[in-house]
């Protein structure tokens, strides 16, 4: 089994808030890891870590075994991860079509010369751009429109665009920043089967998600962060059996299950 | 969208009808219209007069055509734009005047100066917030202006004269005025052509995506720093040419031609016609640049009734007058199309 990802001691602080304090987890091919914790965790931080966004203080994060520690988020996208944000992160005035077609960018297939020259390479790198868009939007289930601007679609329909423009990179890394928030119930059970059409594409997917009953069902493997630190990392069975994570937050059923239903 | 939402609120997915005035507008030969009734203009009015007002508004056309590719594609306010058509014009100028050559071999030195300008302008702005960029480029612009002022191989205060004409093939001379103004709107209406369709292309959507969320942008892949400096270079090159027809058309360049007010204008024809959207773009520079001499019988309250136009305009219109709305085509005959017609979609 190759390894996707790895994360070792990783490290960030804000102030006086370390926000992550020493995570380690790593993720082989085809696996979906769960990444869950109390609001405040530092589960955001960490992916922001890992996707460039935040420099960490400390600790590696290695992509196929090559240290992207550090480096700027559109080179670590380049190395193969891919990503949402927990508050949708779309282009508001653009098209879904266009939307999605930031996903493949990296494709290249044209220059800015073929663009003003409209050469036959520039044609079809656009039909193949506008085919690949609509592909994807089919892939995650997207039945709207889509020649209108995305700020004109429902918040769920939004988190398919984005969903799709994650996928649209072809990556095999995928961070899902909790993709079910603000889903109802039909909702999260597509979003499940979702994510097992994308693990049999050939990717990896770590997501962070406080819906427990779609995390146990869906993830090999959960790590559960608290105030930073890691305390609990193994299959689900293991992590409901743990006093550690029975107490920081299984503990605290009652409001992890309001805050968890409340807000996006 | 859950079941229970109030479809009055349900977010609109579909496109609004379209005005017969905007179906007009967004018509694909609306570019070929433009182009023929510009080139019949002068069978009409041929004065010296107005060919020279049409051959300016041209130009500046041109100009707006490439501060909407910095300022409309990609989000990065510039207030120094004018600073890019000094460059070309000083340096189609300078060297034709030093070799006695036609402009139109000047070309290729006005294309690597402006190119260099834009990356000395560009760079040391990209990591600034917008409200800085602005300042920071209205400070360029005013040292671009002030250089040129103070250089003696700019000829300082009073500029150059006499520069040679664009080409001339034994009698037939692009420097007539009316020939002059032919080549002027072809190779506008060349540019202009070019900067739309850049506009819809993957370097055109990476500008789009980087004014919406650089964030995002950077999660795509996209070098936010790279794209935004390839916006100031196409904005520089096409000031640049902006810059020859200009050094052209008055066979002089002098730094009172560079002035922040010009920069103001090109942003307001850019800001009045709609960001982003060419086709709005050159009607606000039109506007811009014809409105005071239409007005010309008002004589001293001519700008007084040019401001109030414009204010008048941006109360009604705050987006321009034809703003870039982000419609395209859906899939011909797709699922999604079917069922929205029957309304059963979620
Ligand atoms: N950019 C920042 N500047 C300052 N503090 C930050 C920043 N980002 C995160 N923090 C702090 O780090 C801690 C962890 O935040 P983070 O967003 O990673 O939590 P989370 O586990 O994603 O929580 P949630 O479940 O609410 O999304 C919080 O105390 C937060 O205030
Ligand atoms: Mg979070």
């Amino acid at each position: 089994m190759t390894v996707v990802l790895e994360v070792k001691n990783l490290q960030i602080a804000f102030g006086g808030v370390k926000a992550v304090d020493g995570l380690s987890f790593s993720v082989d091919a085809k696996e979906i890891i769960a990444v869950i914790g109390p609001n405040g965790a530092g589960k955001t931080s960490a992916f922001n870590c890992i996707t460039g966004f935040y420099k960490p203080s400390s600790g590696a994060v290695l992509l196929y075994g090559q240290n992207i520690t550090g480096k700027r988020p559109a080179d670590i996208a380049a190395a193969g991860v891919s990503r949402t944000f927990q508050n949708l992160r779309l282009f508001p005035d653009l098209t879904v079509l266009d939307n999605v077609r930031a996903g493949m960018h990296l494709y290249g297939g044209q220059n800015w010369l073929d663009a003003i020259l409209h050469t036959p390479r520039f044609k079809r790198s656009e039909a193949a751009y506008t085919e690949e868009a609509h592909h994807w939007l089919d892939f995650v289930g997207y039945s709207g429109a889509r020649g209108v601007p995305i700020r004109n679609l429902s918040y769920g329909q939004q988190k398919h665009v984005e969903i799709a423009r994650a996928l649209a990179r072809k990556s095999g890394l995928l961070l899902l920043d909790e993709p079910a928030a603000g889903l109802n119930y039909t909702e999260k059970r597509d979003l499940l089967d979702l994510c097992q059409r994308i693990r049999e594409l050939g990717t990896a997917i770590v997501l962070i998600e406080h819906d427990m009953g779609l995390v146990m069902e869906l993830s090999e493997r959960i790590v559960v962060m608290n105030f930073g630190k890691e305390i609990a990392d193994g299959t689900p069975a293991e992590v409901k059996a743990n006093p550690a994570v029975i107490e920081a937050y299984l503990g605290k059923d009652d409001d992890e299950e309001v805050s968890a239903r409340g807000d996006a | 969208m859950s079941e229970n939402v109030d479809t009055t609120l349900a977010p609109r997915t579909t496109r609004p009808p379209a005005s017969p005035i905007s179906r007009l507008f967004e018509s694909k030969q609306l570019g070929w219209i433009a182009l023929a009734i510009a080139l019949l203009i002068p069978l009409l009015i041929a004065t010296p007069y107005s060919l020279n007002v049409m051959t300016t508004a041209a130009i500046f056309v041109l100009l707006a055509s490439g501060l909407n590719i910095v300022v409309g594609y990609c989000g990065l306010l510039d207030l120094g734009y004018i600073a890019f058509m000094a460059v070309g014009a000083y340096t189609a100028g300078i060297i034709a005047k030093a070799f006695d050559l036609p402009l139109i071999f000047t070309i290729p030195a006005v294309i690597i100066m402006t190119v260099l300008a834009g990356l000395i302008i560009g760079a040391p702005t990209l990591r600034l917030r917008s409200d800085y960029l602005a300042i920071v480029t209205l400070g360029f612009g005013e040292i671009t202006r002030i250089t040129a002022n103070n250089l003696s191989i700019t000829g300082g205060p009073s500029g150059i004269f006499g520069i040679p004409g664009l080409l001339k093939i034994g009698d037939f001379d692009l420097q007539e005025p009316a020939v002059f103004y032919y080549v002027t709107v072809l190779v506008v209406a060349a540019f202009v052509l070019a900067a739309a369709r850049l506009g819809k292309s993957r370097l055109g959507r990476a500008w789009r995506f980087v004014r919406e969320d650089e964030d995002a942008a950077e999660a795509m892949g996209i070098h936010t720093y790279k794209v935004k400096l390839m916006a100031y270079i196409f904005g520089a090159v096409w000031g640049g040419f902006g810059g020859i027809l200009f050094a052209a058309h008055l066979s002089a360049v002098s730094p009172q031609s560079f002035v922040f007010l010009q920069s103001a204008l090109v942003l307001m024809a850019v800001v009045l016609g709609g960001m982003g959207n060419m086709r709005g773009v050159v009607i606000g520079a039109l506007v811009i640049s014809l409105l005071p001499e239409l007005l010309r019988d008002l004589s001293t309250y001519r700008y007084l009734v040019f401001g109030l136009l414009l204010v008048v305009v941006m109360v009604f219109r705050p987006q321009g007058f034809w703003p870039a709305r982000g419609y395209e085509p859906e899939r011909m005959g797709d699922v999604s199309d079917r069922r929205l017609a029957k309304g059963t979609v979620r």
